[in-house]
C-alpha cells in the first residue's frame, strides 16, 4: 500500500508511490467523477455486482436529483430559491468543467507517471506534483470522498458501523477505499502547507 | 475584517441616506460554511488559508466553529464578493452559502 504523499525536500515537489493497482484505482474513480460529471442520464445497467454498483458513480443519475451531484453544487442559498436558480445558472457550468479537468489531471499524471492502459504486472507508479497539480488533486480527491461519502451515507462519528460490517459486505469494502482516498488526502494537505 | 466607513469617504452623501440604506451600503452579506460529515478538518483549516489568506490560527478557529457549531462565517462584504467566495469555496468542496448578515 502507498505510504500517502511527502514533499521532497531538494526538488520541493510532492511526491509518492503507488502500487499499480492502486494508481489503477485511482485512475478509475476519477474517470466516473468524469463522466458523472458530464453526463446526468447515464442508462442504468443492471448487470452490475453490488461492490461494482458502489463504486461507479456514473450510475443512473438524473441531476439536480442525483444526492452526489447535489453535494458537489449545493445551493447558495438557503431561503431563496430564485437567487439560487440565477447562482446556479452563472456558475454551475464553470464548477462543473473545473471539477472533471480536475479529475481528468489526476489520470493524466498517473499516466504520464507510467500507468499503462491495462496493467499487467506488478510494478510502482511515481507521482511527482508541483504545487499547482497538488492543489488540483487535493481538489478532486475531495470531489471523490465527496461522491462516497453521499452514497455510502457516511456520517458524523459513525466509524464503529463501518467497523462492525463483514469484510464480504460491499458497502465496507466501498467504505475501505473512502477511508484510503482520505489518507491521501492527509498526507497530501500536510505536503503542501 | 475592516471595511471603509461610507461617511469618512463621502460625509455628504450620507445625509441623504436613510439608515437602512446606510446598513446595506455596509457590508451586509456574509459566507456560511456548514458542517459535513466528510471533509477533514486539515483540508477545511487549508482551504481558509489558501482562498481567503487568514493566518493559521484564524482558519483552524473557523475550522473548530465550523466543526462544533455547524457552521462559520468566514468572510462578509457585497453580494458579488460573496457569491465569488461561494462559488471558490464550492470549487474546493466545500458546502457554503450566503445571506444577509444579521
Amino acid at each position: 500500500m502507498t505510504s500517502g504523499f511527502v514533499r521532497h525536500r531538494r526538488s520541493k515537489r510532492v511526491i509518492a508511490t503507488f502500487p499499480v493497482f492502486e494508481a489503477d484505482l485511482l485512475r478509475s474513480l476519477a474517470g466516473q467523477l468524469v463522466e458523472l460529471l458530464h453526463n446526468e442520464s447515464a442508462v442504468v445497467r443492471t448487470e452490475m455486482d453490488p461492490l461494482e454498483a458502489l463504486l461507479d458513480f456514473s450510475g443512473p443519475t438524473t441531476e439536480p436529483d442525483d444526492p452526489v451531484l447535489q453535494r458537489l453544487f449545493p445551493s447558495a442559498y438557503r431561503d431563496d430559491d430564485e437567487a439560487a436558480g440565477e447562482f446556479r445558472r452563472y456558475t454551475e457550468g464553470t464548477l462543473r468543467d473545473g471539477k472533471a479537468r480536475a479529475a481528468a489531471a489526476i489520470i493524466d499524471a498517473l499516466e504520464e507517471a507510467g500507468l499503462p492502459p491495462e496493467p499487467d504486472e506488478d510494478i510502482t507508479i511515481d507521482v511527482e506534483l508541483d504545487d499547482e497539480l497538488a492543489l488540483t488533486w487535493l481538489r478532486s480527491l475531495t470531489d471523490l470522498r465527496l461522491a462516497f461519502g453521499t452514497r455510502l451515507g457516511v456520517e458524523e462519528g459513525d466509524e464503529d458501523f463501518w467497523e462492525s460490517l463483514p469484510d464480504e459486505d460491499p458497502r465496507a469494502q466501498a467504505h475501505h477505499v473512502y477511508d484510503w482516498l482520505g489518507f491521501l488526502q492527509e498526507t497530501l494537505v500536510r505536503s503542501v502547507r | 475584517m475592516t471595511t471603509a466607513s461610507p461617511e469618512k469617504v463621502d460625509p455628504g452623501v450620507q445625509q441623504d441616506l436613510t439608515p437602512d440604506s446606510i446598513t446595506l451600503a455596509d457590508t451586509p452579506w456574509v459566507t456560511v460554511v456548514w458542517n459535513d460529515p466528510v471533509n477533514l478538518m486539515s483540508y477545511v483549516t487549508f482551504v481558509f488559508q489558501k482562498h481567503f489568506g487568514y493566518g493559521k490560527k484564524k482558519a483552524e478557529k473557523l475550522m473548530m466553529e465550523v466543526h462544533e457549531d455547524g457552521r462559520s462565517v468566514v468572510s462578509s462584504g457585497s453580494r458579488e464578493e460573496m457569491e465569488r467566495d461561494v462559488q471558490a469555496m464550492h470549487e474546493y468542496g466545500l458546502w457554503a452559502t450566503l445571506s444577509k448578515a444579521e
